[in-house]
């Protein structure tokens, strides 16, 4: 790991965060707007032009309004979880690249020295001197354990749930935490298992490193389709976005783990929620779509700032289309009932994960051409529908009661 | 009746297909209906800028309507007082003026509390000479409740300024709007 400039850190962490806040703020906003055009009405407009001011309005009604305590919570955990919520949501974001990077360059295999070549150390001190001097759009380049590090915070904002629903006490908090951590745990599974098929193609854990063995290689969306789309669906439930949104079902629970939290406690959870949606977008176009390539579209240009921008804007492209998908697959899906969420991770996802790992496994063995592992991709997923289709209709979507065939006489 | 076994039908889910068991296109499908209604025409009216156009039948502030020399319609009997199940309605009854041939009394006060008021249009029904009327205003508002008790110079104005603005209620507009609106013929 090369050593890091703490002012060059501090500064890119102060211009990342003053980048996600006003995203996330946009964010609340762009839900709204999109759920209202879906509905056919208009949305926000009021606050300013087109209502472009609406996050500012309200993030000042959080900050002003009052924090009420309830008498009956615990009064340390209450306090804690939403800050665990938004810390975990943040800490997230060190790892996952937010512009154009450059992979670390691979250690150098010693040699004998030959006569007017660099020798090997040599050779490799360059290289990390090279590697060292190019800006890299993320806050803690090339750091190993990259993907590792960002699904081990992840799971941690569980708590944040956990903890509100508990310290609430209150049944509806309880019910709404127990449920999304039944949830969380779940879709953790599938979620990374999806990923270990990359990371053995890739053959790092580095995000970094990922984004470039997809330039050289092609993206991963060509070569395990079913992986993303597995990945894609844990990732919405791990979000606890619509159609997976049983913890704060509103019909069924009021507001879930939410329901006795108000004003900047509330707004807490809300940043975490939304940081979370940035990350994963962000990390479904690393992972699965290539980061910062799009087909030779990102080295138009060889001057290096324009080359920086320029991958830039792609990566964070993807991400906004990755989000707009959020949006409108939230009013697309209806909520699933809890027993067939459950069905949907272990009965099929983990499984089709597994499998989708072993015929990774296969492929990399014995070092078959990637488009194998596409067909088996395909296949396996076509296969599982197959497999529906000759079970019947899944337990799950059985009537609770029995359907009785009565024959409609017509009254003579 | 109760309701018996073989009232009821029992209806079985339909089968999916292929299609339906692998998700993806039915969630296609879904997604290409909102994504339609994202650019479908906006159904909102911005209110306060955007009024709303009311049917003409909708029942909304009072008016007492004026005949053609412009005097009050009102004979000052009492029916629209006596059917108004919140009794909103106060009236002081003066024999008419000398000159005013037609009838033997006049309404000296007309008095309606429109905070009292359901709004259920029982006087219009009961008003033998059409001349206390709803109209289409419903955006109401005052700053006390002596504002809101309406005397009869107030409700004339309110006809004044709903006749003004062409939106009659539908009564007095019942020749235009065509024979569904008439009185039944009477045989």
């Amino acid at each position: 790991m090369p050593e890091f400039d703490i002012l060059t850190t501090l500064i890119v962490i102060a211009c990342v965060i003053a980048v996600v806040m006003p995203l996330v703020g946009y964010l609340t906003l762009g839900e709204r707007k999109v759920s209202a055009w879906i509905q056919d009405r208009v949305g926000p407009n009021r606050v300013g032009p087109l209502g472009l001011l609406q996050p500012l309005a309200d993030g000042g009604k959080f900050f002003l309004k009052e924090a009420p305590i309830p008498s009956h919570v615990d009064k340390v955990f209450y306090l804690l979880a939403p800050a665990v919520a938004m810390a975990t949501a943040l800490i997230a974001f060190a790892v996952v690249p937010w512009g154009a990077t450059v992979a670390q360059p691979a250690p150098v295999a010693m040699t004998a020295t030959m006569d007017g070549k660099p020798s090997a150390l040599e050779q490799y001190e360059a290289s990390q001197k090279k590697y060292h001097d190019t800006f890299n759009g993320v806050i803690v380049p090339g750091l190993d354990i990259g993907i590792l590090y960002v699904f081990a915070i992840g799971s941690l904002a569980v708590y944040g749930v956990i903890l509100g629903g508990w310290s609430s006490d209150n049944k509806y908090s309880l019910l709404g935490a127990l449920r999304s951590s039944a949830q969380i745990i779940s879709y953790e599974i599938p979620l990374g298992m999806s990923v270990v098929g990359v990371v053995l193609f890739a053959g790092t854990l580095n995000l970094e490193g990922i984004i470039e063995w997809q330039k050289q290689h092609g993206w991963f969306m060509f070569y395990q389709p079913l992986a993303f789309l597995l990945f894609m669906t844990s990732v919405y439930a791990e979000c606890n976005r619509l159609p997976f949104d049983l913890p704060e079902a509103e019909q069924e629970l009021v507001g879930g783990y939410l329901t006795e939290y108000g004003s900047l406690n509330f707004g807490m959870f809300m940043l975490g929620e939304y940081t979370h949606m940035i990350t994963t977008s962000l990390l479904m176009s690393i992972l699965f779509f290539g980061g910062w390539s799009f087909f030779g579209l990102e080295d138009v240009s060889t001057s290096p700032l324009w080359g920086f921008v320029i991958k830039t804007l792609i990566l964070l492209a993807k991400m906004g289309f990755f989000l707009t998908l959020y949006l409108l697959i939230r009013w697309t899906i209806p909520r699933f009932r809890f027993d067939q969420l459950m069905g949907l991770a272990w009965k099929v996802m983990i499984p089709l994960a597994l499998l989708h790992l072993l015929a990774t496994m296969l492929v990399r063995q014995f070092s078959l051409p990637n488009v194998v592992l596409t067909v088996a991709s395909v296949a396996l997923f076509v296969g599982a529908g197959v497999v529906g289709l000759m079970v019947g209709t899944a337990p799950n979507n059985k009537p609770r009661r029995v359907a009785a065939k009565v024959e409609v006489t017509t009254a003579s | 009746m109760p309701l018996s076994e073989k009232d009821v039908m029992w209806v079985e889910e339909p089968k999916l297909g292929l299609l339906g068991q692998l998700y993806l296109p039915i969630v296609y499908d879904g997604l290409m209906t909102t994504v339609r209604h994202i650019f479908s025409k906006k159904l909102t009216e911005s209110y306060p800028e955007q009024e709303p156009t009311l049917p003409p039948n909708y029942r909304g502030v009072h008016r007492l309507n004026r005949d053609e020399q412009s005097r009050v319609k009102c004979v000052a009997c009492y029916m629209c007082a006596t059917a108004c199940p919140a009794h909103c309605i106060d009236i002081v009854a003066a024999p008419a003026p000398a000159e005013w041939t037609d009838r033997e009394k006049y309404p000296e006060t007309f008095v309606i509390d429109e905070l009292r008021c359901i709004y259920c249009g029982m006087c219009e029904e009961a008003c033998p000479v059409d001349a206390i009327e709803l109209t289409t205003l419903y955006d109401l508002t005052g700053l006390s409740r002596e504002e809101m008790i309406f005397d009869k110079e107030k409700l004339l104005s309110v006809f004044d300024q709903t006749t003004a603005a062409g939106t009659d209620p539908v009564r007095t507009r019942s020749s235009n709007l065509g024979p569904a609106a008439e009185a039944p013929p009477s045989y």
